[in-house]
């Protein structure tokens, strides 16, 4: 057993106001902790009730690493459990998405279990009689997890039953959800496809920081989005509009000052986004019959009002970003301390033209895939990091870009948007919920 | 186009990709050629279904230029690649349209580094004429297992 384990103090120490240790990115004992303790403590993303259309459908996630499976019942209402079977363990789906019918059985010994995740029925019953497995919690079928809300058909859990409800632990930071669903003009999001998958060799949370460092992409990026602007200028003849490709990648190489005046917000429990006066996704150009369709849904100052919210990436603590404006929700999935598996999902606004889809599934495989050049840009920094925090000369990764002493936490402010303070806001909420069931286990063996 | 004329094109833009002349091997595609590297078992719609590629030559000419690049940091040191193809099967030779297809089952080397990362799928070309010279219309790539999660794939298959 490391330093770690049932030490609250010694988590919160790695914390400091403005620096993080090494240890948060690469210590074994620190992602086993965040396994047990951060994930279960949080509410993380399950998937799209989209996906889920039918009763009997199904689809399988990770909290962490322990599987689970959300169905929908045959009344209509989404149920999430642990997917394991109650008999030896075995995995009741293996697969990201199906339809199982009326019941799921498990594939070893045939038990089934009602899409509510009840018991139905055991093979040779009789062979049970007697036995006192009704008083055993397998009697009860799949385990289920009881603290599950599905927001504007994005469905979250918290495997812990004890923590911070729903409403208070997300806030505010719902509105980037709302703004994606409410840019379909039937206030619609479907998912019509498999996301991008992406393996990534480094810790889960470089990838989460990355989401509002607005001080890499003219750096990071030049070798892609800044090839991209000088192969269009070369190649461009007499156009005078870029091709949807370009609109996309070049406003990765703004400059600092873009992304200064277009500012963070950030909110409590390690919630934030960049993109709040305007955003790389401001100036795409106006896709036909769009505009017309949400004027017609919603009116004109209310269009005019969901339209002009083109937020940049918006973290939702602990590991996932949404894009609002590009119809994109990555998960960042931790797989070991340094090893991350990214599924990015595109959304299809129901109702808006094709144009809006196609736009979104290229943005989605420009900048985030095995085959993108802005990925292999990232996936670099970040494995080149990976490497480096092995080294001893110093065991701090500072985050001190615009601190201001005295700087309160758990907080909702709009900032300089090119401050760390987002990266701050999610290493307080880190601490919180890494050792907020840490205290009263200790206290309950006491 | 002959057959012969076919399987030598696509061993020669294997040869071009393996010995990393990339303005040669662009050189290849038709003005409106494309590189397609599908998600999807047997997907048919490159535009309106996800994919982990579908490129134009504006956007190879944006790949060829990042290569050599001096702030290119992923390909400090750069990758290599190499093909084996199995003979390519004629699928349409289509003489009134001069369209001709052919499909060529592969495995395909790339490194990063001291990693190297091995793929298997199938390359589909439809080649047509254009002058004398035979061109790329369409490459299309697809993986045997074109929806597990990669790593960093920079080069071309």
């Amino acid at each position: 057993m490391g330093p770690y384990r049932n030490s609250a103090p010694a988590i919160r120490a790695l914390v400091r106001e403005a620096e993080v240790h090494r240890d948060v990115y690469v210590d074994p004992e620190i992602f086993e902790l965040e396994l047990e303790h951060l994930f279960p403590n949080s509410w993380i993303y399950i998937g799209h009730a989209s996906q889920l259309s039918k009763p009997g459908d199904f689809i399988t996630a990770n909290i962490g690493r322990q599987p689970v499976l959300a169905s929908r019942h045959s009344d209509g209402s989404i149920r999430v459990f642990y997917n394991r079977c109650p008999h030896k363990g075995v995995k009741i789906a293996s697969e990201a998405c199906g339809n199982t019918g009326k019941f799921f059985r498990c594939p070893y010994h045939a038990w089934s279990f009602k899409t509510d995740g009840s018991l139905l029925a055991i093979p040779l019953k009789k062979g049970y009689e007697g036995t006192g497995l009704s008083e055993m919690q397998a009697s009860e079928g799949l385990p289920k997890i009881r603290n599950v809300v599905v927001y504007r058909d994005f469905i979250f859990a918290r495997l812990n039953d004890s923590g911070v409800s729903f409403e208070d632990y997300f806030g505010e930071s719902l509105s980037t959800i709302d703004n994606m669903v409410d840019r379909s003009p039937q206030g619609e999001l479907a998912i019509q496809a498999a996301p991008i998958r992406y393996m990534h060799t480094c810790n889960w949370k470089m990838l989460v920081e990355n989401q509002t460092d607005t001080c890499h992409p003219m750096v990071a990026h030049e070798s892609s989005a800044g090839a991209a602007v000088k192969v269009w200028k070369r190649e461009q003849g007499a156009s005078t509009e870029a091709p949807m490709a370009v609109q996309l990648y070049a406003p990765f190489m703004s400059p600092y000052e873009f992304y200064e005046q277009s500012g963070i917000r950030i909110w409590p429990n390690g919630h934030g986004h960049t993109g709040v006066s305007n955003s790389i996704h401001s100036n795409y150009s106006d896709v036909d019959g769009y505009p017309d369709q949400m004027i017609a849904a919603y009116g004109e100052a209310r269009a005019h009002e969901i339209l002009a919210q083109v937020r940049h990436n918006t973290v939702y603590f602990p590991n996932v970003m949404v894009k609002g404006a590009v119809q994109i929700l990555r998960n960042f999935i931790p797989v070991a301390v340094d090893r991350t598996l990214v599924e990015s999902w595109v959304f299809r606004l129901v109702g808006a033209p094709d144009k809006l889809y196609e736009r979104a599934l290229m943005y989605n495989r420009f900048i985030n895939a095995p085959t993108s050049i802005v990925g292999h840009d990232d996936l670099e920094m970040y494995e080149r990091a990976q490497e480096g925090l092995r080294s001893d000369g110093n065991r701090w990764v500072n985050l001190r870009r615009l601190f201001e002493p005295g700087e309160e936490s758990d907080v909702t402010a709009v900032i300089n948007g090119t401050s760390e303070r987002q990266m701050r806001n999610q290493f307080h909420a880190w601490a919180k919920f890494m050792s907020a069931d840490m205290e009263n286990s200790a206290e309950a063996a006491e | 186009m002959t057959e012969k004329e076919i399987t030598d094109f696509i061993y020669r833009e294997a040869y071009l990709l393996d010995s990393m002349q990339w303005d040669a091997w662009l050189d290849l595609f038709h003005p409106e050629g494309r590189y397609w590297m599908p998600l999807e078992w047997q997907q048919e719609d490159p535009v309106l279904q996800p994919s982990l590629m579908y490129e134009d030559l504006l956007l190879l000419k944006v790949r060829i230029e990042r290569l050599s690049g001096e702030r290119t940091f992923s390909q400090k040191p750069k990758s290599r690649c190499h093909h084996l193809l199995q003979a390519p099967q004629i699928m349409a030779s289509d003489t009134g349209a001069g369209l001709y297809k052919a499909r060529t089952s592969y495995i395909y080397t790339e490194t990063r580094g001291d990693t190297l990362e091995r793929f298997s799928g199938w390359a589909s070309h439809e080649l047509v004429r254009l002058g004398d010279s035979i061109r790329i219309k369409l490459k299309r790539i697809d993986l045997i297992n074109f929806d597990a999660p990669f790593s960093n794939i920079q080069l071309f298959m």
